[in-house]
């Protein structure tokens, strides 16, 4: 195992040009809107620098600080989830032929991605995505072109939200797996850490000074904080039988008098994946294009089968999330749902709190 | 074969909405060579009691005369579809529906009165004849209309989604308005089809679109007054475009009552 190496601050734009020269495109957080998004970027100058989060139940704003850091916030509104399930993709293309129809196959062609800041519950995230996409028998053409050559740095988290809570999920603070590079920021610069060979490599072409055992030490002292500073909390990681065995909890009823079934908590959510898929016909006749475009289980389509609305209450589609999230997701995939970002509640436009929730059904 | 006909009707309104097809660029000539337009007054076309395949109508009923009109239409129209918001809800103009005084206003506004010939409601065409298939919008879009056309033109019935704003919004990457700026968005209950244009530049809705699938506008209407917003305001998110689409007529009325 190589030592872990400083990069100062100063030494990103090399980081930049590395990836550039390797075939990546770089994609790095910047303040878009008053909230922090991943997009392009060809130079750290449009890093979060002096950005502070300010969040809580409902609210998320991000405010500019006097301090040195690019990465002292905890997450903004999506990270991977566009970058790799998009938002809406055409899936197929139908052509109307002389004797019936043919279906045409779509290209999936993508850039190779390098994301810089990626957070650990991110990294959680996209290990449960990269399951529903590819494994089994039928992987998806769309979402493998897109993974298959991104580059990941994740930068480990220092300072959490206050609706942060992936210290109870055992998801983070701290990235553990599934990154290329994992950068720690100090004042002055990052702990860097390879994941990977292709991590490694491009640590050894930056020519670095090995971190100090002091570096390192202040490193891990601050995810450690990352940790401890958190306020809120799932109540356990194995709720499936509390849960299942609540679903006449009046809880539901309360809830869904606030809940607008928008879909934002679904939408935010890093590992929910729902899709509807869409029919879009040419006008000449000629043909027709499938596509596929982000659901939500709040939303109509979802539980309309074969003219009938399964769940016409916000209440059962509250509890549909909620139980399949941290209920049911474990007899899918053997883990919970929530890696616990903390996203549902700050994108929640009324607030509502899966921990609060959560914690009300088990009483 | 004989081409599909269909015909654009307007009744109280703007014009707006026909400016759907009128600004749809090649994929109007696209439209002309599949079906026989045989009345669109915005566009020249004129013979109103054509039989039709699709009648699009735009408008809410306003007048006694109105009521005779869209019978005409529903009677020589296979298909109908309502254009827009006002067609589908009543539009802005229902804004005077329920207030007593409207009557007076007549007298007040116009050098002849005596001429003008109002209901005392402005209603959606669905008050008044069966309706096949409701697009909201104020102004409906391009999009809205050719692909329920396309989709009627291949023998498929059109969806006609009722997701909120929220879903497009979040689809594009925007940031939330109401998380980011404490804006009054009326995007979580509101029917999605602009695109999510407002929040997309920064504004909140201002629910243009109607009402969504299952609009939880009690939960919206409370969320607005803990924001600081006044009663009276919270009354004028609802009481706007859609102003007699249940459930923002309900909520707003009852926010403006109190």
């Amino acid at each position: 195992m190589h030592a872990d190496r400083f990069l100062p601050h100063a030494a990103l734009q090399g980081l930049y040009e590395a990836l550039a020269e390797r075939g990546y495109a770089v994609i790095a957080p910047r303040v878009k809107d008053g909230a922090i998004f991943y997009e392009e970027s060809r130079h750290p100058d449009s890093l979060p620098w002096g950005i502070r989060l300010e969040q809580d139940a409902g609210a998320s704003r991000a405010v500019q600080d006097t301090h040195t850091q690019c990465f002292a916030w905890a997450n903004g509104p999506q990270a991977l989830k566009p970058l790799t399930f998009a938002p809406r993709e055409t899936l197929w293309r139908i052509k109307r032929t002389a004797v019936g129809f043919a279906v045409e196959a779509i290209e999936h062609a993508a850039r190779p991605l390098a994301v810089i800041g990626t957070r650990a519950c991110d990294l959680a995230a996209l290990s449960i995505q990269d399951r529903h996409f590819l494994g089994g028998p039928y992987p998806d053409p769309g979402y493998a072109a897109r993974r298959e050559d991104m580059l990941l740095i994740a930068v480990n988290c220092t300072h959490p939200a206050s609706t942060c809570f992936c210290a109870s999920t055992g998801y983070g603070p701290a990235a553990e797996a599934g990154f290329d590079l994992a950068l720690t920021e100090l004042e002055g610069g990052f702990v860097a850490r390879a994941g990977s060979a292709r991590g490694e490599e491009l640590l050894a072409a930056l020519t670095l000074e090995n971190a100090t055992p002091e570096q390192a030490e202040a490193a891990a002292a601050s995810v450690r904080h990352a940790a401890e500073s958190q306020t809120r909390a799932i109540p356990g990681t194995q709720l499936r039988d509390a849960l299942m065995a609540r679903l006449d909890h009046p809880r539901w009823r309360e809830v869904a008098e606030r809940c607008l079934a928008c879909g934002n908590c679904t939408l935010v959510c890093p590992t929910c994946f729902c899709h509807a898929e869409v029919e879009l016909p040419e006008l000449d006749g000629s043909g027709s294009l499938h596509a596929r475009e982000w659901d939500s289980c709040f939303g109509e389509r979802h539980a309309y089968i074969h003219g009938k609305q399964l769940r016409p209450e916000i209440s059962q589609r509250y509890r549909q999330w909620l139980t399949h999230k941290l209920a049911t997701w474990h007899e899918q995939f053997g883990r919970s749902g929530c890696v616990g970002c903390g996203r549902c509640i700050a994108w929640c436009p009324v607030g509502i709190d899966i921990t609060e929730e959560a914690t009300a059904l088990l009483k | 074969m004989q081409r599909p006909r269909i015909a654009v009707h307007k009744f109280a309104s703007c014009d707006g909405c026909q400016l759907a097809f009128l600004n749809a660029g090649a994929a109007l000539l696209t439209l002309a060579q599949r079906v026989d337009i045989v009345h669109f007054a915005e566009a020249g076309w004129l013979d109103p009691l054509a039989e039709v395949d699709i009648a699009f109508v735009e408008g809410s009923i306003s007048t006694p005369h109105d009521i005779e009109r869209i019978r005409a239409v529903r009677a020589s129209a296979n298909y109908l579809v309502t254009l827009g918001a006002c067609a589908t809800a009543g539009g802005l103009q229902a804004l005077r529906n329920g207030i007593r005084e409207s009557a007076n206003w007549v007298a007040d506004l116009y050098a002849s009165p005596q001429y003008i010939e109002s209901l005392p409601e402005s209603r959606p065409i669905s008050a008044h004849v069966k309706v096949d298939l409701e697009i909201w919008g104020c102004p409906v879009t391009t999009e809205q209309v050719l692909g329920a056309t396309a989709n009627l033109l291949n023998g498929v019935a059109p969806v006609n989604p009722g997701e909120p704003v929220c879903v497009e919004c979040k689809r594009r990457g925007h940031a939330c308005v109401v998380v980011t700026q404490n804006a009054p968005c009326m995007g979580p209950v509101t029917r999605t089809g602009c695109g999510a244009l407002c929040p997309g530049v920064g504004r909140a809705c201002y629910g243009c679109f109607g009402p969504a699938e299952l609009p939880n506008a009690a939960s919206m209407a409370k969320h607005f007054e803990q924001s600081g917003l006044s009663k009276r305001e919270v009354a004028r998110r609802f009481l706007f475009i859609t102003s007699a689409a249940q459930p923002f007529a309900d909520i707003g009325r009852h926010y403006q009552d109190e």
